[in-house]
């Protein structure tokens, strides 16, 4: 089969009959040239689709795909409840295409009152299908053939695939970690960028950058003084910012989440992306948005009108409600944005203890329902293999769960390919779990530990 | 510096869009709203009962399979296995995707690409043309013409020029877009009709992308056939489906693209770069509700049925109001969209801006004026065929009684008041 291969020949008009035949096996169309766009190309592979089956057949404790094994909040089910059963059967219907107008108020409120700004529920927030789908817009908006995409590294591995199917290059920018002090575990804060090393990225071809805060996987919260860095380079060198923040309620120890969008000269080129599923517990509800100027706004309504077009209506009727009732709480203890992330600390400060316990070298996550823990001391139970394709903490995390029965992801998932060699013997573990699945992967640690040192 | 940051390329000139204008002009609650094609009519109950047995399983409120809830595409494949008499494995050959919609962005974008050609029939369902063009591809337009000449009784009437089609065809044709029953005339494609474009995609290796939403909504005497199942066809057609329309659940947002594993794995790569998954809930009690009509399906009481036998009746009654109007409906044969002519109205609009087309005048003065709203057909047609299609509307009766009602007084009251 004849592939085009690189960007520069996607200028040639090739005559297709001139192409050389695409195999045909019976039942598959003779195409005379690949039958799939090239846009697809270097994008299918996808590292959930095989690590959520390996935990689906081996895992007996999942900490790995990052979603709750506990309710969303029951005021959010009720909510759903009332929405689907009342009166109003309209709510199974369309509603607005850019989101249904009682959940666009209430956001344009709520992130107005956090941004210190007006904002018009109409032209300044956009509902989307997930973040997911939020950061395809913005994507799909903005990035032309030959535009380059700065990405931090490590990422949220979807990232890297849509600036390619964009047609965009990303560039990759590493957080590197500190050593930290004497005897005490690592934390996220220690992992930086090198700001001369940032400054380098930034090219006349530079059309964004993505900054995930707090990150996923490691957890870090960047603090002001790393956003003005980031800010700083965006306003000089006219770069615009998307700023994933699906876990802006969820940092710890008082730490504070920042949106860059309200430092100086930001406003007017960033687009902040939410999530219903991370800040209601509810990721199966796929309910996102964007917030942002209209003079950015316009191009992702424009990307999304012309890909799914509605977002599904009862949902975010709910989310709308449940909005409504974190306004009025704002800041109280009853409020969800302040029990869950008072939960989630606990479970985080659970889970540290288990795996220092054991060997195993937590970095302590200043926000995320995720930590990346050092597994050199297990080593010995996943000999090297050198020469090897595949980077080593994927292999110990494929052995783990089909051995220990304990699923993570390997931290190389979330580098590019160049760099997935850079930091690979850590794993990524989620703990927004129930207390009954920690104690379980507590058990599954001390056993380990134990076979360890009586084998 | 100052500012440079403007929209890509790929969706430059795609940023109007006929349902912002005119959702918004019709949103006025005193307006009898037969424009956009969403029921008012309420779901099944069952369908409802079921989403919300559904909010209450604390798993199903989180992620699911990325392709395709596991239960959903399993009662899928069951279904249509039924419908096409043939094997459909429900992990390799669908997609569960965000709306019919989102089918066929999946399907364009996996497919679609600078240099192809994609043929579209006219009128067409008004997304297909911007999203071709997003894809970077050239969208190749050829009309259905009325072959009674202006004495169009009957959706059937429309029918295309074989000679014509065949002469669309090239070696840049990438696929056709088929949609059956077809949005806005409501025409039931016949098995020959489909069988002329089933050869000339086989001839020129074509794919056929076959939207075919209101696959369940065709009426006494009319048959929907899925060109997929003709001889040859399997291989290169992606057939696509939607909740909203065969559970009247717009708002619910589901539908899927079935096809050959070697096509369908490039939606789904496309899919899981766009927007992942699917949500979870909605997709369980789809499921749920199939599963109780797949075991109807020889039972007349079947939704699928009977929700056709309803919209029929509200199909007539709409005709009627419109014939006693002094109007002549192109009666559909499938679908619940009615287009009518009326130019044989004369209301005279030329003073009105003219850069707009007749039909689009018409609509904006008849919902100031009469306080009904439809849709303007010209808003489905490429740009060489507005003139000929400008005289026409489309209206939706997908609508419970009192709307149709209200839709009845407007119509008798018509000629009682001048424009």
């Amino acid at each position: 089969m004849l592939r085009r291969v690189g960007p520069s020949l996607r200028h040639f008009l090739l005559e297709r009959k001139n192409s050389a035949g695409y195999s045909s096996h019976s039942g598959e169309a003779k195409m005379s040239r690949p039958v799939q766009a090239r846009r697809l190309e270097g994008i299918d592979k996808n590292i959930w689709v095989e690590f959520v089956k390996l935990a689906a057949t081996y895992s007996t404790v999942n900490l790995g795909q990052g979603f709750p094994d506990f309710p969303p909040p029951d005021f959010l089910k009720e909510a759903f409840v009332r929405a689907l059963s009342g009166e109003n059967h309209m709510l199974h219907q369309y509603t607005r295409a850019f989101g249904h107008p009682p959940l666009v108020k209430i956001l344009a409120q709520f992130f107005g009152k956090l941004l210190g700004q007006d904002l018009d529920p109409m032209t300044n927030v956009m509902v989307t299908v997930g973040a997911y789908q939020a950061l395809f817009c913005c994507f799909q908006a903005f990035v032309d053939d030959g535009n380059e995409v700065i990405i931090i590294e490590p990422f949220f591995d979807c990232y890297e695939p849509m600036v390619k199917m964009a047609g965009g290059m990303p560039v990759f920018v590493p957080l590197r970690p500190k050593a930290p002090k004497d005897g005490k575990l690592m934390s996220s804060a220690d992992w930086q960028l090198d700001p001369a090393e940032l400054a380098s990225k930034f090219s006349e071809r530079t059309k964004a950058i993505v900054l995930n805060s707090p990150n996923n996987p490691l957890g870090k919260v960047f603090s002001r003084g790393e956003l003005e860095v980031i800010a700083d380079l965006c306003v000089k060198h006219d770069v615009l910012c998307i700023s994933d923040e699906v876990y802006e309620w969820l940092v710890y120890d008082g730490k504070e989440h920042i949106r860059i969008a309200s430092l100086q000269g930001m406003w007017d080129r960033t687009v902040i992306i939410g999530s219903a599923g991370k800040t209601f517990s509810a990721t199966g509800w796929k309910v996102g948005w964007t917030v942002g100027p209209n003079r950015l706004l316009q191009h992702l309504c424009t990307v999304h009108q012309n890909s799914v077009y509605h977002c599904a209506t009862v949902a975010q009727e709910a989310v709308a409600q449940g909005f409504q009732r974190e306004l009025k709480l704002y800041g109280k203890p009853e409020s969800y944005f302040v029990q869950l992330p008072k939960e989630l600390q606990q479970k985080r400060d659970w889970l540290i203890q288990s795996l220092d316990a054991v060997g195993m070298k937590p970095i302590i996550p200043e926000g995320t329902y995720f930590l990346v823990a050092d597994i050199s001391e297990f080593k010995s139970d996943v000999p090297d293999v050198p020469d090897s394709d595949e980077p080593y903490d994927s292999r110990f995390a494929k052995w783990m769960v089909k051995n220990k029965g304990l699923a993570a992801i390997p931290l190389s998932a979330f580098y590019c390919g160049a760099h997935k060699n850079n930091y690979n013997h850590f794993i990524r573990f989620c703990f927004a779990k129930e207390e009954a699945t920690l104690k379980a992967a507590n058990d599954i640690l001390q056993k380990w530990k134990r076979e360890k040192t009586n084998p | 510096m100052a500012f440079r940051h403007k929209n890509t390329r790929r969706i430059e000139g795609l940023d109007s869009n006929v349902w912002v204008e005119f959702t918004k002009v019709a949103a006025d609650p005193s307006i009898v709203n037969l424009g956009q094609g969403l029921p008012d009519i309420s779901p099944p109950s069952y369908v409802k009962e079921e989403l919300a047995k559904v909010a209450a399983v604390d798993r199903l409120n989180q992620y699911t399979r990325g392709f395709g809830h596991p239960s959903l595409v399993k009662a899928l494949s069951q279904v249509y296995e039924r419908v096409c008499g043939r094997k459909i494995d429900p992990l390799t050959d669908i997609l569960v995707t965000v709306g019919a919609y989102g089918s066929l962005f999946s399907t364009i974008q996996a497919l679609i690409e600078e240099g192809d050609e994609v043929i579209i029939i006219e009128p067409f369902y008004d997304c297909y043309e911007p999203m071709v063009k997003m894809a970077g591809a050239k969208p190749v337009f050829i009309p259905l013409r009325n072959k009674n000449d202006g004495n169009s009784a009957s959706s059937a009437d429309w029918v295309l020029d074989p000679a014509e089609l065949a002469n669309k065809f090239n070696s840049k044709t990438k696929a056709i877009i088929l949609n059956t029953p077809h949005n806005p005339i409501g025409k039931v494609f016949t098995r020959e009709e489909l069988q002329v474009i089933a050869d000339l995609c086989i001839k020129h290796d074509t794919l056929c992308i076959s939207d075919e939403v209101y696959e369940w909504l065709v009426y006494k005497g009319n048959k929907h056939i899925k060109i997929a199942t003709l001889p040859g066809m399997w291989e290169r057609t992606i057939t696509i489906g939607s909740a909203g329309k065969t559970y009247s659940v717009t708002g619910w947002k589901l539908g899927w693209s079935i096809g050959p594993q070697n096509l369908i794995k490039h939606l789904q790569v496309v899919h899981q770069n766009t927007l992942y998954t699917c949500p979870t809930p909605l997709q369980e009690a789809l499921a749920q509700a199939f599963g109780i009509d797949y075991k109807r399906m020889d039972d007349p009481d079947c939704y699928f049925y009977s929700l056709s036998r309803e919209l029929e009746s509200k199909r007539d009654r709409m005709a009627q109001l419109l014939q006693e109007a002094g109007l002549k409906p192109v009666i559909p044969d499938g679908g619940y969209f009615m287009i009518v002519d009326v130019s044989t109205l004369n209301v005279d609009l030329s003073d009105v801006d003219e850069k707009q087309p007749y039909d689009y005048k018409f609509v904006k003065w008849m919902i100031t004026s009469k306080k009904l709203s439809a849709i303007p057909l010209s808003a489905f047609c490429g740009p060489e065929t507005k003139r000929e299609f400008e005289k026409y509307i489309r209206f939706c009766f997908i609508k419970k009684d009192s709307t149709l009602d209200a839709a009845e007084v407007i119509l008798k009251n018509w000629n009682k008041q001048t424009a």
